[in-house]
């Protein structure tokens, strides 16, 4: 047998000589991220005109990456199609990926993004980065551009659509897709039982009480993902106390979080767990799992978004309508029930380092014509943030219910973006919201916690604030 | 002779040695680079900011929080893996008494074997989708509908704060003892059976076998084991993402070391922070590497 002292002493010595030599060339390669800075030809240089807005050259390619999700890809190739029509002999790249994040880093990093990115999926690049470190393309050009269905893009929008991608005073993205939310029930249900979804907090336990003697849970929630009930808490507290409570928390002020409305909406919450009319053990579901139980008639209500119909669709039972409520109003609310959160989702961007900014943005004019909106409404059965591009489209119960609280809550619609804006305070506040919802922590409590990770958020000198009012 | 041996050599080892370079010692350097700076991980411009990102993380409530799990699962899992695997390697090897007076193998041995090395062969993200599945917190749920048979009532298994690291812990022990079971196995086979049989007949009781004889000779072997082990404990991401609330939840009761790379990482876009956590990782686990293979020295006896 050899020594073996001496042979790894030897050995060391070698790895000690490899880590040197590596070391010196550590600084070369740690120029990895800073990438090349060649001068991109952002594609100007055709003559802007009406029908031409960005100077968009046909010779020039054009890179689209869509998130592959839940609404597919299909919609982007009918909308390549429009842009070829129109631009005779375009090259278009097209990818439809769900892992964006994997995909796009390396490009972001070494200077070479797509032209269109539809940044959406559990694998998003972080916008606010994005944004904070001036990446994206200023899309006020693009809202103060003509339609090509005529009159200015920004007016033919749902005003939520321009708010939700503001970022620093810019509107940086497009977010095309309409999601609505609330409580989702079976009206089959309801209607063969003869409840109707309660407008009051005193009305709504009475119907849970009705419920609950039926046999069947009167709520499910995705608890794996507080995400989801965090929704309904969110919703009844802006409900009873105006959209200034969610302007506050969205603005970090302290005390935002220990703001009546917000301590009522706890202890409703804290409430309905507390008198079992929750689906047991819900608090350890994931969306999958819960959803499933709902569609079985196991419980009356699940919060959710409009895509529910469409996740649920290979589960559902025959017969099953899944329609929207809106949240149950606090005593003292001042806004109407009739209203609940909206929000924009499928976050289209523009690299402002893309090689193609102009046909990028001709891109994005195109999916906000009347048809190619109503397109992917037909192709996905969910709204865009095109006003009325569904209009004459037929319509599943769940879509016609959601664009029916749309209309009827009108301006009183609400969102928030704290979990967009301050990722780092999303899953702290998740954890709070969780906890409550498992009737772990007093509503005290809950206000507490949140209030901490949002001063943590407003103290942290790496995370930009913003405000809104 | 010796000169074209060398080239022979140098040869050889020239592509592979090219691209560990590339793929395993570069990245780890740029680790260390990146740790000192505020990269966002999706932007090629960053400052360099010194030791500021690991000062941020002494304050770090989630990280220390993160730190502690890890320290459970350190302390717990790689003595529980190897006692359980060389309880049941030894009695797939030595549990029963042989016909002319040697030792064999229980009954059925090569079914236990296969039994226990099955979750081996399943991807993490599969097993904790099983055991997600298995530790349903409905009063219908798998384990609680056998629980509230044998009458101890459902729990939350997953979904309760005080439970859910020790539910981990588990499908981590139930994934890893196949693996050291075959290697404990593999070792013991390489034991020449006249020594089990001359300690059986200078009266050693099986207890007595294990403890003086099997353990002293796998001794190589249990340290190695260990080492992967508490590397596997400081890991952990895949198990904890897939099957956990949150994930790290609830209350980041299961929150890990791993997770909080991720989490900073790919979305927070902190990825300079993430490469700091990174690197106390990194020399974490160098260090109780060191300490395990230098606290566990013995004698080596050669047969």
């Amino acid at each position: 047998m050899s020594t073996p002292n001496a042979y790894s002493r030897r050995l060391f010595l070698q790895r000690a000589m490899m880590a040197s030599v590596a070391a010196a060339g550590g600084s070369a390669l740690a120029g990895c991220a800073s990438g090349g800075d060649e001068s991109s030809d952002s594609g100007q240089g055709a003559t802007k005109s009406a029908k031409n807005p960005f100077g968009v050259k046909a010779s020039s390619p054009l890179d689209v990456v869509i998130f592959k999700g839940g609404y597919g890809d299909d919609y982007a190739k009918f909308h390549e199609e429009l842009y070829k029509n129109s631009f005779r002999g375009a090259a278009i790249k097209h990818a439809g990926i769900t892992d964006i994040r994997q995909q796009l880093q390396p490009r972001f990093n070494s200077g070479n993004p797509p032209d269109v990115i539809d940044n959406s999926g559990a694998e998003q690049l972080p916008l606010s980065t994005l944004a904070d470190t001036g990446q994206l393309t200023d899309l006020t050009q693009l809202f103060e551009a003509e339609s090509i269905d005529g009159g200015k893009i920004g007016d033919s929008l749902i005003p939520v659509a321009l708010e939700a991608g503001e970022y620093g005073g810019k509107i940086l993205v497009l977010n095309y897709a309409l999601e609505v939310y609330g409580l989702w029930y079976n009206r089959a249900l309801f209607d063969e039982k003869g409840w109707e979804p309660a407008e009051t907090w005193d009305d709504f336990m009475a119907l849970c009480k009705e419920i609950k003697s039926a046999g069947i849970a009167p709520m499910a929630h995705q608890g794996k993902y507080p995400y989801y009930i965090q929704q309904v808490m969110m919703d009844m507290a802006v409900k009873h106390g105006g959209k200034d409570v969610v302007n506050a928390i969205d603005s970090l002020e302290p005390n935002a979080w220990k703001h009546e409305s917000v301590k009522m909406a706890a202890e409703a919450l804290l409430e309905i767990k507390s008198k079992g009319y929750m689906l047991e053990g819900t608090e350890g579901l994931d969306h999958i799992q819960s959803q499933t139980r709902w569609n079985e008639g196991q419980a009356a209500f699940i919060p959710s978004g409009s895509w529910l119909e469409n996740e649920q669709k290979e589960v559902a039972p025959e017969g099953f309508a899944t329609t929207v409520a809106p949240t149950p109003l606090l005593d003292g609310a001042t806004m109407p029930f009739q209203s609940t959160r909206v929000s924009a989702a499928e976050a289209f961007i523009v690299p402002s380092k893309a090689k193609n900014v102009a046909g990028g943005l001709e891109f994005l004019r195109i999916m906000l014509s009347k048809d190619g909106a109503a397109k992917f409404t037909e192709l996905t059965a969910a709204p865009t943030v095109v006003k009325g591009a569904g209009d004459g489209l037929d319509l599943t119960p769940a879509a016609a219910s959601a664009s029916a609280l749309v209309g009827a809550g009108g301006d009183e619609n609400w969102n928030y973006y704290y979990f967009n804006w301050y990722s780092p305070m999303k899953p702290k506040v998740e954890t709070a919201f969780g906890e409550l919802a498992a009737g772990r922590i007093t509503a005290d409590e809950f206000c507490s916690a949140a209030q901490k990770a949002a001063d943590e958020t407003a103290a942290d000198p790496q995370t930009q604030k913003r405000t809104r009012s | 002779m010796r000169h074209g041996q060398y080239r022979f050599i140098v040869g050889f080892l020239i592509v592979p040695l090219a691209l560990y370079g590339v793929f395993v010692i570069s990245p780890f350097i740029q680790a260390f680079y990146y740790s000192m700076t505020n990269w966002t991980g999706v932007s090629p411009e960053f400052e360099f900011i010194g030791l500021r990102n690991f000062e941020n993380l002494m304050d770090d409530s989630l990280f220390l929080k993160a730190l502690r799990n890890n320290a459970v699962l350190l302390a717990v899992m790689p003595v529980a893996v190897i006692l359980l695997a060389l309880t049941f390697a030894f009695l797939l090897n030595v549990g029963r008494q042989g016909s002319g007076g040697g030792v064999k193998g229980v009954r059925g041995s090569g079914f236990y074997k296969l039994a226990f090395f099955m979750p081996q062969v399943l991807a993490v993200p599969v097993i904790a989708v099983i055991w997600a599945v298995i530790f349903d917190p409905t009063p219908t749920g798998l384990v609680n509908s056998v629980m509230r048979r044998l009458g101890f009532g459902s729990s939350g298994w997953l979904a309760d704060p005080d439970l859910a690291l020790y539910c981990v812990l588990w499908v981590l022990v139930w994934g890893s003892v196949g693996f050291y079971l075959v290697l404990f196995n593999a070792a013991m086979s390489a034991i020449p059976r006249d020594i089990f049989e001359a300690a059986l007949l200078d009266g050693a009781g099986r207890v007595t076998t294990f403890f003086r004889v099997t353990i002293p000779l796998l001794w190589d072997t249990i340290q190695t084991a260990w080492v992967y082990l508490a590397i596997l404990a400081l890991d952990v991401y895949a198990l904890v993402a897939v099957m956990t609330a949150g994930p790290g939840g609830p209350d980041n009761s299961t929150q890990v070391i791993s997770l909080q790379i991720a989490q900073n990482g790919f979305q927070f876009g902190r990825a300079g922070y993430a490469s700091a956590i990174g690197v106390i990782l990194f020399f974490v686990t160098l260090i109780i590497a060191a300490i395990m293979l230098r606290a566990t020295r013995r004698e080596r006896i050669e047969y």
